[in-house]
């Protein structure tokens, strides 16, 4: 049980990135992890994202802040979503885009992606946004690009996805305007669930009144106590009169065979459904990351029901990632110093 | 030439700019025009625009920060507000309004900005104040008040209730 255990507890050893994200004048730089940032900066960020989420509106859908800025999408790991709307995202601030799957072994870390940085470098190119199934390696990018370059961690291993964090916060406050009185229930995954993490210290941060997890004990992560969460085991009360219910995805990419015993199992036991639905509070919004696995996280009567603001975070998705991205390029370092 | 501007009377000013206005529209056979403030200042003074004029179009209110043309050299107004123009703007006629006409960089952004949303048959530009020292080629048709200062003299609007003008040094 504990060994099974190892792998995802060492991956979720957070590296210190809140320092490096800031510069000198506490200004947002690079985006790696929720963790560390401060209330204001990510009010900040969902206010300069409630600016942009007008700009889908224009006949245009473009506003022309980031023009001749060279942004590179580089994913390390297969993503159809995150890809997608970080390219839009660019795009929307009419900055140029090149993306890069990168098909990556376990052996073809380190050298490898320095020397992909510094080619990109030489090119000019001013945002890095990576996605790795490495832990870490959004911060290791990072500490090695030049002065003028900003890094977006679009999903590193367990360990973080800021960018989902802060678009489920940004849906959860046009939705519910405060966070102080909201009782919020995080169900399945925590373990391999690096959008948790980011979730539960934006939650908390913001000053959400209560942040639950619900999970079977073997996809709880070691270290859950000292997250600022209460755990439940059950549904039926981890669901009892909560404002917002975020489901996550099961990775079954990321998951040993041993962690469950079925899909089946789960979803008797931790799938949503309307009935489950019913503990809540009756205006209870539901969320997920996406993709859904209909019928193991949750019904489909309640992914496409009246609660549900999956495709509200979606779009809410764009404004968050135009708005990183124009904070981290907007700080004026480099040009006019 | 240190003129009192805390003492001008701005509801008069825009009064009268109300008043050229409507003649105006009426010259040039606009019937329903859709009014568009610059936020801040030239949002507050639209909002008293739109009342006094009893214009039946909702009022347009944008934002210009992601259209400004310094935004290397300064980066990113963390104020900024959402643009909000709730009807067509595809072949109406436009009344840009805004609180001080300097540079003209802000109506150059406003502009870009406008036309992202469609193409207007016509834009008029108000302002309660035409500060001069332009840098672009622009101009506005309708002025509230007209000052000649020093470059480095600021004029700034302050509201929404009282509006009151403000300078200081730079």
């Amino acid at each position: 049980m504990s060994s099974s255990k190892q792998p995802a507890s060492t991956s979720f050893k957070a590296p210190d990135s809140s320092r490096l994200q800031l510069d000198e004048q506490g200004r947002l730089r690079h985006f790696l992890t929720t963790d560390g940032l401060s209330k204001d900066i990510l009010t900040e960020i969902m206010d300069v994202a409630e600016s942009f989420s007008s700009v889908g509106q224009q006949a245009v859908k473009k506003v022309p802040v980031l023009r001749g800025k060279t942004i590179v999408n580089l994913f390390f790991e297969n993503s159809t979503r995150t890809r997608t709307t970080f390219d839009l995202a660019a795009k929307r601030l009419s900055a140029d885009v090149i993306n890069l799957n990168i098909a990556t072994s376990a052996t073809s870390k380190g050298e490898s992606i320095l020397d992909t940085i510094r080619n990109l470098e030489a090119m000019q190119a001013d945002m890095f946004v990576v996605r790795h199934s490495a832990s870490g390696a959004a911060h290791f990018i990072a500490n090695n690009v030049e002065p003028h370059v900003s890094v977006i961690n679009a999903g590193d291993g367990s360990h973080a996805h800021p960018t989902q964090a802060m678009l489920d916060m940004f849906t959860i406050r046009r939705e519910k305007k405060v966070f102080s009185s909201l009782k919020v229930a995080i169900i399945g995954d925590i373990l391999h669930s690096r959008v948790a993490r980011s979730q539960i210290h934006a939650l908390n941060t913001l000053g959400a009144k209560e942040v639950r997890v619900i999970a079977p004990k073997t996809l709880l992560p070691s270290d859950t106590d000292s997250l600022g969460v209460h755990v439940y085991n059950d549904l039926a009360t981890g669901l009892d009169d909560v404002d917002v219910i975020i489901m996550l995805r099961l990775q079954r990419e990321r998951m040993g065979s041993a962690l469950l015993p079925s899909e089946h199992e789960y979803f008797e036991c931790f799938g949503l459904t309307e009935e489950k639905l019913a503990y809540a509070k009756p205006d209870v919004m539901v969320m997920h990351p996406g993709p859904i696995n209909r019928g193991v996280e949750m019904d489909a009567a309640v992914a496409d029901g009246p609660h549900s603001v999956i495709l509200q975070q979606v779009t809410n998705g764009i404004a968050i990632r135009m708005a990183v991205m124009t904070l981290a390029l907007g700080q004026a370092k480099g040009a006019e110093q | 030439m240190d003129t009192d501007l805390t003492s001008i009377d701005i509801d008069a000013v825009i009064e009268l700019m109300a008043n050229k206005l409507a003649d105006q529209m009426k010259r040039k056979n606009i019937v329903e025009p859709l009014m568009i403030g610059i936020h801040t200042g030239g949002l507050w003074v639209a909002t008293k625009l739109h009342q006094k004029l009893g214009l039946r179009k909702p009022l347009g209110e944008i934002d210009i920060s992601f259209y400004r043309d310094d935004f290397t050299r300064i980066g990113l107004n963390p104020q900024v507000k959402p643009s909000h123009i709730p009807s067509e703007v595809e072949s109406e006629h436009i009344i840009l309004v805004d609180d001080v006409l300097y540079t003209g960089r802000t109506i150059r952004a406003a502009l870009n900005e406008i036309f992202d949303y469609g193409r207007p048959d016509s834009v008029t530009l108000a302002v309660l104040v035409d500060r001069g020292a332009r840098e672009l080629p622009l101009h506005a048709d309708i002025v509230g008040l007209e000052l000649d200062l020093s470059p480095e003299k600021q004029v700034k609007l302050t509201g929404p209730t009282p509006l009151a003008l403000e300078t200081n040094r730079s």
